[in-house]
């Protein structure tokens, strides 16, 4: 790959800075830098702009570590929600797939991942005390541990159930029968809906 | 069940090859490397998606071309079924029943159920206990799909473990609370394995002993002893009483990963003691257990490949074994030999249609019964 001669240093820069995003090969790199360079320069600064100010000035929710534009974001400063219902999902995907079921009126808790070793991902990287801090709080009735079925998923869930069990709330997951790999972000609205209104204690759900 | 008829083309070193098949007896016979067992292997490649010989697909592509096609015409639970394998060099395997090509190949396994007895069988007593689990486990998630879920999962979950001990000593940390989630998954996971197993090797065990006795002749009794650090102390008690020696050596010591069956004969390990006639029959016994097995799980008989049993089994185990397969009981059989002898003998047994094949460098032909 190194032995790639550019013409220009500027063009060899760019192409590297795009080649370092997830999915995209030297090729594509190559193919997008030259369509920028065909760009008008206004519109190639706005591009620029968005993504520097997206890096620099999305914050993540105080409450629950959701991207966001302000302190707050705006489902969890929403006067109408539940606060006492807090779903606990893996990533800001699984909010959006939730929140177009319509069938959801609590609050969410980002973790921002799942416990996988194999990835580096251990419980102390996640949004753990921060959920325990919620809960300890006491202003919580219920926590639902919707994390995907996977075996990094289901140890997560099962983490976070051992941390939460001593308190004095209800602890349920989606009720999704045995199907393996159904990630959140790929089940359909309708499925995923139901699954949300019909949930169980998680307890119950271990011995399945 | 049955296959009524196969065509190959540039497998191995099967060049163009259409045969009608009986559906009950059909013998190759060739020399050795003239191709006899590449026609069991692609018969084996419709049932299963894949090589018995080469799990390399790519290398299954007949020397200097580009491209092979397996195609087999069934007959099964009164319907016709059409499965076609393609492969291209350096491309995905296509696979298709019914010229519907499958999303996932899991999805075929299954459909038509096949065993075969060949010699490198002898691996299952002579290798390590990582053969003897897989052909277990193979057995049990063949019909039981949630076996199989619990099986990837303990797996993934062993994996992710021992990824954390090499972690904490790599970090030169320690962390309880995660181990422990990990453990819990292993115990869950572990102890439903478990319970399978032990109840698998319970119902497989009277039957090979019934097959074992009608091949020698004999009442020597065989015996599959399932090894299993779970049989002494709780599992979750055994992780916790390892883990110190787990954080030494960065991997899983105990689990049901380290299972193992230990084929006996009489009270000897057959490994050390059978001489290899009884290590033969040993595996056709076993074999023929699974059969059994499989037949009554799925309902239909299922194919029997017997690819060079005869060699190295004495005139009387032989006559016992065509006895065996001779009977109404099994189905469809294919059997390859050098020698025309053994052959014969059965085809005088069998009462049932029968036709022969002659390979040889490569090509196919049938004969008549009375060509030598
Ligand atoms: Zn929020």
């Amino acid at each position: 790959m190194m032995t790639e001669k550019f013409p220009s240093r500027l063009l060899e820069n760019a192409v590297n800075e795009f080649a370092k995003l997830p999915g995209i090969g030297r090729k594509t790199a190559l193919r997008l830098v030259l369509h920028l360079l065909k760009q008008d320069v206004a519109d190639v600064e706005i591009f620029g702009h968005s993504i520097i100010q997206a890096r620099t000035e999305i914050k993540h929710c105080k409450i629950c570590h959701n991207i966001s534009d302000g302190d707050i974001c705006n489902i969890c400063s929403q006067p109408d929600r539940l606060p006492e219902i807090i779903c606990v999902v893996e990533n800001i995907r699984d909010v959006m797939a939730i929140e177009n079921t319509r069938q959801f009126t609590g609050l969410y808790h980002v973790l921002g991942g799942i416990i996988s070793p194999m990835d580096g991902v251990g419980p102390a990287d996640l949004e753990i005390n921060s959920l325990i801090e919620r809960v300890r709080s006491g202003n919580v009735a219920e926590v639902i541990l919707a994390l995907s079925t996977t075996m990094e998923g289901d140890t997560t869930n099962f983490f976070l159930y051992k941390k939460l069990k001593d308190f004095n709330v209800r602890i349920s997951t989606l009720a999704r029968g045995v199907s393996v790999g159904d990630e959140l972000e790929y089940a359909d609205e309708l499925t995923l809906g139901r699954s949300i209104k019909n949930r169980l204690d998680f307890e119950s759900s271990l011995s399945q | 069940m049955h296959l009524e008829s196969l065509s190959l083309l540039n497998f191995k070193n099967l060049e163009e090859v259409d045969l009608q098949f009986s559906p009950d007896l059909n013998c190759f016979i060739g020399n050795n490397g003239a191709g006899k067992t590449n026609l069991m292997d692609a018969i084996y490649y419709l049932s299963f998606c894949k090589s018995f010989l080469n799990p390399v697909d790519g290398l299954n592509v007949r020397h200097e071309e580009e491209f092979f096609v397996i195609q087999g015409k069934y007959q099964r639970l009164g319907q016709d079924e059409s499965i076609y394998c393609g492969l291209k060099r350096g491309q995905k395997k296509h696979f298709k029943r019914n010229k519907k090509e499958y999303q996932k190949l899991a999805e075929h396994i299954g459909l038509l159920p096949l065993i075969i007895i060949t010699p490198s069988d002898i691996d299952l007593i002579m290798g390590g206990s990582e053969e003897r689990r897989r052909f277990l486990d193979g057995l049990i998630s063949q019909y039981d799909q949630i076996y199989l879920d619990h099986l990837l999962r303990y797996n993934r979950a062993l994996l992710q473990r021992n990824k954390l001990l090499k972690q904490f000593a790599s970090e030169r940390s320690y962390n309880e609370d995660s181990l422990d989630v990990w453990d819990e998954q292993l115990v869950h996971y572990g102890n439903l394995i478990h319970l399978k197993r032990v109840e698998y090797i319970d119902r497989l065990q009277p039957v090979f002993q019934q097959y074992y006795e009608l091949i020698s002749c004999g009442n020597e009794r065989i015996g599959m002893e399932h090894q299993s650090q779970l049989y002494e102390t709780d599992f979750a008690l055994l992780l916790r009483e390892n883990r110190h020696k787990d954080r030494v050596v960065q991997y899983t010591t105990v689990g049901i990963h380290k299972d193992d069956i230990l084929f006996n004969l009489g009270d000897y390990p057959i490994k050390k003691l059978g001489s290899q006639g009884q290590k033969k029959t040993y595996l056709v016994a076993l074999k023929l257990a699974q059969f059994d097995f499989i037949k009554a799980m799925s309902g239909m008989t299922p194919i029997l490949l017997l690819d060079d049993i005869f060699d190295k089994l004495d005139k009387s185990r032989v006559e016992q074994i065509v006895k065996l397969v001779a009977d109404d009981h099994f189905g469809q059989i294919f059997i390859t030999d050098t020698n025309r002898e053994h052959l014969d003998q059965i085809i005088r047994q069998v009462a049932a249609d029968s036709k022969i094949f002659r390979v040889s460098q490569g090509t196919v032909r049938e004969q008549n019964h009375e060509e030598k």
